[in-house]
């Protein structure tokens, strides 16, 4: 049926049917061109930081470079991994999600179940205030928190776990927020309608519905703190060795494992010394990103599964 | 099982807004009273008072007395979810949990307040309420399929199932058939004559052929004017409304003929 078979129609609503707002049109072409430029603009940092990366990082980045430490590694030697930074950043991360996500999920079911007025209005405003602390005042803070208490000096993983979690409380505060918000007041008056008392809608109806976003929400707050490096580098300073004791000794983690190995710079290898390669702690720093990216990754990879695992399901 | 209810000079606020004045009135058991009126005339808020559902809305208060079998709802010793227990609700819009499979949406009463039930018993209630519900034929073999899978009607039943199962003493229906189509109307129509041989059952309906055909008594709700109160203009057996009212108000919304 080609559109010549049609009868021709009256041409008076022809004409007014037909598209004569020309600047609309343009307008429409400008912004569609905008939207897109935007997006590519967005994209390639994001293309070119994995980009390089990965050329960079891909050539040390292997089996010995994961399951060793930097002990007794020096100058230009071909050895040394990040083994212990990987250990130190597992275990800060978890210890700092493990404070953060009750204090956080109960800040939430607060100001989205029970808060009202003044106090949940000033809880709301902190958290606000909280989400722009700087990072390097976070290390400050706990540094200065666990230096009253066990004197000068002191360096272990807890305390980067609690400088770290300061930065993660307001932001899964935040996400989980939206979440309960999300969640339909009918549920709710279901819930209550059947003689069900308040707590227990809010742990088997409100968060059984939004666990899945709660869920993703913590990923991405995980996702926020693992690469921090300032507040690492105050509260839980660098080592070449592993230790697996958050509460005693000092850690090495991934972002300060990146920064130190670039700040230690080009190697001056004797000439003639074919064991020293002059760029060993580049490449290094370059392989310890690409780990860092890749666990980020991971990390959202474990947060989607979770999604599609408890999300509400809607089969016919 | 089912009792009555009687209402005293409920008076019921949000904050110091007064939406409902000096409401008066009797609910006799295993018979249907339906609530009729214009929009925000206050039907439903006065619904909600009577299983303590409206004190979820911050700022809601009331005055007076709704005495079950005797018992003030409102005494200072009585606790609201048990209230609600005895007083079942379904809403507006049809809300299963959308986490829960059919089974479960009909045990929530029962699950969600960590009470524990054996599985024969389990089955039991779920096939009973459903039953009671007229669900049964339709999902028995599916029960284990989320409950948000089923049609608009179906869910609603699924709803009424679930008011059922806690086995209440009255049942409370907030325009249950507004969001369903004609069909699942008359399905949810026929299970509500059904289910006044064991409950007392109050709905709200803006359909007046609807509160023509279901209910055993009307009351008509009716404000003077936006800001007003809602007030209760009549109550009266549902013949009686719809044929002879005491007041010209009621006729004229009945008749069509409002304002």
């Amino acid at each position: 049926m080609s559109a010549t078979t049609l009868p021709e129609g009256n041409a008076e609503l022809r004409a007014l049917l037909r598209q004569v707002d020309k600047g609309r049109h343009r307008r429409d072409r400008v912004m569609k061109v905008l939207i897109y430029a935007a997006f590519v603009l967005a994209m390639l940092p994001l293309i070119s930081v994995s980009w390089t990366v990965l050329v960079n990082g891909i050539e040390r980045f292997n089996a010995y470079f994961l399951t060793h430490s930097m002990r007794g590694v020096y100058g230009g030697m071909d050895a040394g991994g990040i083994y212990h930074a990987i250990i130190g950043t597992l275990e800060i991360t978890l210890f700092a999600t493990l404070i953060s996500v009750p204090i956080g999920l109960l800040t939430a079911i607060y100001l989205v179940e029970y808060g009202r007025g003044a106090l949940a209005r000033s809880v709301t405003f902190f958290v606000d205030v909280m989400t722009g602390i700087p990072s390097i005042v976070a290390g400050l803070f706990a540094y200065a928190l666990f230096a009253v208490i066990l004197g000068p000096g002191i360096r272990m993983g807890a305390v980067g776990s609690v400088a770290l979690s300061v930065l993660m409380i307001p932001v899964v505060v935040r996400s989980c927020e939206e979440m309960l918000r999300l969640v339909p007041n009918e549920l709710r008056e279901a819930a209550l309608a059947l003689g069900v008392p308040r707590w227990l809608v809010v742990i088997k109806v409100v968060l059984r519905t939004s666990i899945a976003g709660i869920g993703t929400g913590i990923t991405l707050a995980i996702a926020r703190i693992i690469g921090e490096t300032a507040p690492l580098l105050i509260t839980v300073g660098v080592i070449d060795s592993i230790n697996f004791n958050l509460f005693e000794g000092r850690m090495m983690t991934l972002p300060v494992y990146v920064y130190r190995q670039y700040s230690q710079g080009l190697v001056p290898c004797t000439p003639g010394d074919l064991e020293c390669i002059p760029t060993i702690n580049y490449d290094r720093a370059w392989a310890a990103a690409l780990t860092l990216i890749l666990i980020v990754m991971l990390l959202n990879l474990i947060g989607r599964l979770i999604t599609r695992f408890f999300a509400p399901k809607n089969l016919g | 099982m089912a009792q009555r209810i009687d209402v005293k000079d409920l008076n019921i606020f949000y904050g110091d807004f007064r939406a409902v004045a000096d409401v008066e009135m009797a609910v006799e058991p295993r018979s249907v009273t339906a609530f009729i009126g214009p929009s925000g005339c206050g039907k439903s808020t006065f619904l909600r008072t009577l299983n303590r559902m409206h004190e979820v809305i911050p700022g809601a208060r009331v005055q007076g007395s709704v005495a079950m079998d005797g018992v003030d709802l409102y005494g200072s010793d009585i606790d609201p979810v048990a209230v609600r227990r005895q007083v079942g609700m379904v809403f507006q819009r049809p809300n299963p949990f959308p986490t829960m499979s059919i089974a479960e949406n009909v045990l929530a009463g029962i699950k969600l307040n960590n009470r524990r039930i054996s599985k024969g018993d389990a089955q039991d209630v779920v096939e009973a309420s459903l039953r009671g519900a007229n669900l049964w034929n339709e999902v028995k073999d599916r029960l284990n399929r989320p409950g948000s899978g089923l049609s608009g009607g179906q869910q609603q039943r699924l709803c009424i199932a679930r008011a059922i199962a806690v086995k209440p003493q009255v049942l409370l229906m907030d325009e249950p058939c507004s969001a369903l189509d004609p069909i699942s109307t008359l399905a949810i129509e026929d299970l509500i004559a059904e289910l006044k041989s064991d409950y007392t059952i109050v709905i709200v309906t803006h359909n007046m052929q609807q509160a023509a055909r279901v209910s055993d008594r009307t009351a008509f709700f009716n404000l003077a004017a936006t800001g007003e109160p809602g007030r209760l203009v009549e109550i009266d057996d549902t013949a009686t409304i719809f044929s002879s009212p005491r007041v010209q108000a009621t006729e004229d919304y009945i008749s069509g003929r409002f304002g």
